[in-house]
C-alpha cells in the first residue's frame, strides 16, 4: 500500500485491501513477531467524538506493536475549547507523534487536517463522512467469514448519515458483491456515495423492506439509526426502532448468513440473535485490532 | 451611431466576454475579480436579444487581457461563453472556455457540516466532474444553480 494518508475508502484499490488483510491474518497467526517491531514510536489519538471501539482499539494496535500512544483527551479539557482550529492542532500534535489518528464531527476534517501534516493521518471518522479503518475490518470480518468474491451484501440502517456505510459500500466495488441497501426512504444513500458506486460500475439495488432481499443475503451489515446526525428530532423519531432485527425477522435468512453491526447498537439487532450463529459483530469489533496494527504496520 | 452601439460600445483594448446567460454578468465580474477598484472601465450589457441565448449578457472590460485560465473558471456558469481579445478595436484572439479540473476559492460548500464552512485556515474547493462540481474535502456535489453558491464579493 503506498499512500501518505488513510481518508477515505475510495483510495483504496483492491490490492491495497488485500494488502492490509493479508498483513492483519499475518499478525493475527504471530502476534509475537511484531511486539516490538515499533518501540519508540508514538501514535497520536485525537478525538472531537466519542469512540471506545476505534480509539481503544488502535490504542492497544500501537501498544502491541510495541509502540506508545498520547492521547489529546476530552475536546472539553483541550485548547479546542479555547478556540483553536483544527489545524493548529494538528500541526502540534504532529510534532509529539509519529502518526495521528483523527474523529472529528465535521466532514472533510481528516482530508484537510492531512494537509497540514507530513505525518501519516488516519481518518477515524469525520461526521457522516467517512470512515476507512472500520471498512479495512469489516472487509476482513467478510473474509473470514466466506469471503469476499461472489457474495450478496445487505446493508441496512441509517445510509444517509452513516459514515461506516459509506466507506464499506464504496470498498466492496473492488470485489464481486451484489449490493443491497435497506433503509427508510430518508435515509437513502446520499448523492455522493451513489456517484462513486455508478462510477465504479456498481448497481444501487435499494430497498425499504428487508424480507424482499433478507433470503439471498450472505452478509447483513446493520447500522444504528444515528440521532446525533439528525438536524430535526421529529425526523429521528420517524425512522427511530424501525429495521430491527431478531429471531423471527431472521428465520428466512440463509443458515449461513452473517450479521454484522459497526456498534454501539441500540435496539437495531435484539440481544437473543447474539447467541445464534449468524451473529459476528463482536468478532468484527475484535477485528479491528489485528486490521489496525496492519494498516500502522504498513502507514507508518 | 445606433442605440445599441452607444449602450454596448466597442473596445479598443481588452476583453469582451460574450454569451453570458442573460442577468450573469454580475456574477462574471465577481468572479473574475474584477470590481472597477483597479481603474478599468467596464461596460455590461444585460439581458440583450440573442438568436442563440434568447437574452444574454455582455461585458467588456477595458485595458485587461483575461487569460485562458481565468476564463475557464466561467464555465460553471456560463459554458456558451465566448472570450474576444481586442487589441485596437480589432479581435486579435477568439477563446472558448474550457472546463477546468478544479475551482478553487470561488464556491462555498452548501453543506453546512463541511469544515470548509468552519473556522479553519481552508479555502474552499471544488472538482469538476461530468455533470457539477463536488467539494474536494466532503464530497458533495452541485449539480443545479451553481451560480447561487458563488463565494465572491
Amino acid at each position: 500500500m503506498r499512500h501518505e494518508h488513510l481518508l477515505s475508502a475510495s483510495q483504496l484499490s483492491r490490492e491495497d485491501i488485500e494488502t492490509v488483510l493479508d498483513r492483519a491474518a499475518e499478525i493475527e497467526e504471530n502476534p509475537a513477531a511484531v511486539q516490538e517491531q515499533y518501540a519508540g514510536r508514538v501514535l497520536g489519538l485525537c478525538f472531537y467524538e466519542p469512540s471506545t471501539r476505534t480509539k481503544m482499539s488502535f490504542d492497544t494496535a500501537m501498544k502491541r506493536l510495541g509502540g506508545q500512544t498520547i492521547d489529546m483527551g476530552p475536546v472539553e479539557s483541550s485548547s479546542v475549547k479555547k478556540g483553536e482550529t483544527l489545524a493548529d492542532t494538528v500541526r502540534v500534535v504532529e510534532g509529539y507523534a509519529d502518526a495521528l489518528v483523527l474523529r472529528h464531527p465535521k466532514e472533510g476534517s481528516a482530508k484537510m487536517a492531512s494537509e497540514f501534516v507530513d505525518v501519516p493521518l488516519i481518518n477515524a471518522g469525520d461526521g457522516a463522512g467517512q470512515h476507512p479503518s472500520q471498512t479495512l475490518l469489516d472487509l476482513y470480518t467478510i473474509r473470514e467469514n466466506g469471503g469476499l468474491d461472489d457474495i450478496t451484501v445487505g446493508i441496512m440502517g441509517d445510509l444517509k448519515y452513516g459514515r461506516t456505510v459509506h466507506s464499506l459500500a464504496e470498498a466492496l466495488t473492488n470485489f464481486d458483491v451484489s449490493q443491497h441497501f435497506i433503509s427508510p426512504e430518508s435515509l437513502r444513500l446520499p448523492r455522493n456515495i451513489r456517484y462513486d458506486l455508478h462510477d465504479a460500475g456498481a448497481q444501487v439495488r435499494e430497498h425499504t423492506d428487508l424480507d424482499d432481499i433478507l433470503p439471498e443475503l450472505d452478509v447483513l451489515y446493520v447500522t444504528r439509526i444515528q440521532r446525533e446526525r439528525f438536524p430535526d428530532e421529529n425526523e429521528y423519531r420517524q425512522v427511530a426502532g424501525e429495521y430491527q432485527i431478531d429471531d423471527d425477522v431472521l428465520a428466512d435468512a440463509k443458515d449461513s448468513l452473517t450479521v454484522m453491526h459497526p456498534l454501539p447498537r441500540v435496539d437495531e439487532i435484539a440481544p437473543e440473535v447474539d447467541e445464534t450463529a449468524v451473529a459476528t459483530y463482536f468478532e468484527q469489533a475484535h477485528n479491528g485490532v489485528p486490521v489496525r496494527m496492519a494498516l500502522l504496520d504498513l502507514l507508518l | 451611431m445606433s442605440e445599441h452601439e452607444l449602450r454596448v460600445s466597442k473596445i479598443r483594448n481588452g476583453t469582451v466576454i460574450d454569451h453570458v446567460p442573460g442577468g450573469q454578468a454580475l456574477h462574471v465580474l465577481a468572479i473574475l475579480g474584477i470590481d472597477g477598484s483597479n481603474g478599468e472601465t467596464v461596460s455590461i450589457g444585460m439581458n440583450v436579444p440573442s438568436d442563440r441565448l434568447g437574452k444574454k449578457d455582455i461585458v467588456k472590460v477595458e485595458g485587461r487581457e483575461l487569460s485562458q485560465d481565468e476564463v475557464d473558471v466561467l464555465s460553471l456558469i456560463a459554458p456558451e461563453a465566448t472570450i474576444n481579445i481586442i487589441r485596437d478595436y480589432e479581435v486579435a484572439e477568439k477563446l472558448r472556455v474550457e472546463r477546468p479540473e478544479r475551482v478553487t476559492g470561488i464556491l462555498s460548500c452548501p453543506n453546512p457540516n463541511c469544515i470548509t464552512n468552519e473556522n479553519e485556515p481552508v479555502t474552499s474547493k471544488f472538482d469538476v466532474v461530468r455533470d457539477g462540481v463536488r467539494c474536494t474535502y466532503c464530497g458533495t456535489i452541485i449539480r443545479e444553480g451553481i451560480a447561487d453558491h458563488l463565494d465572491v464579493e
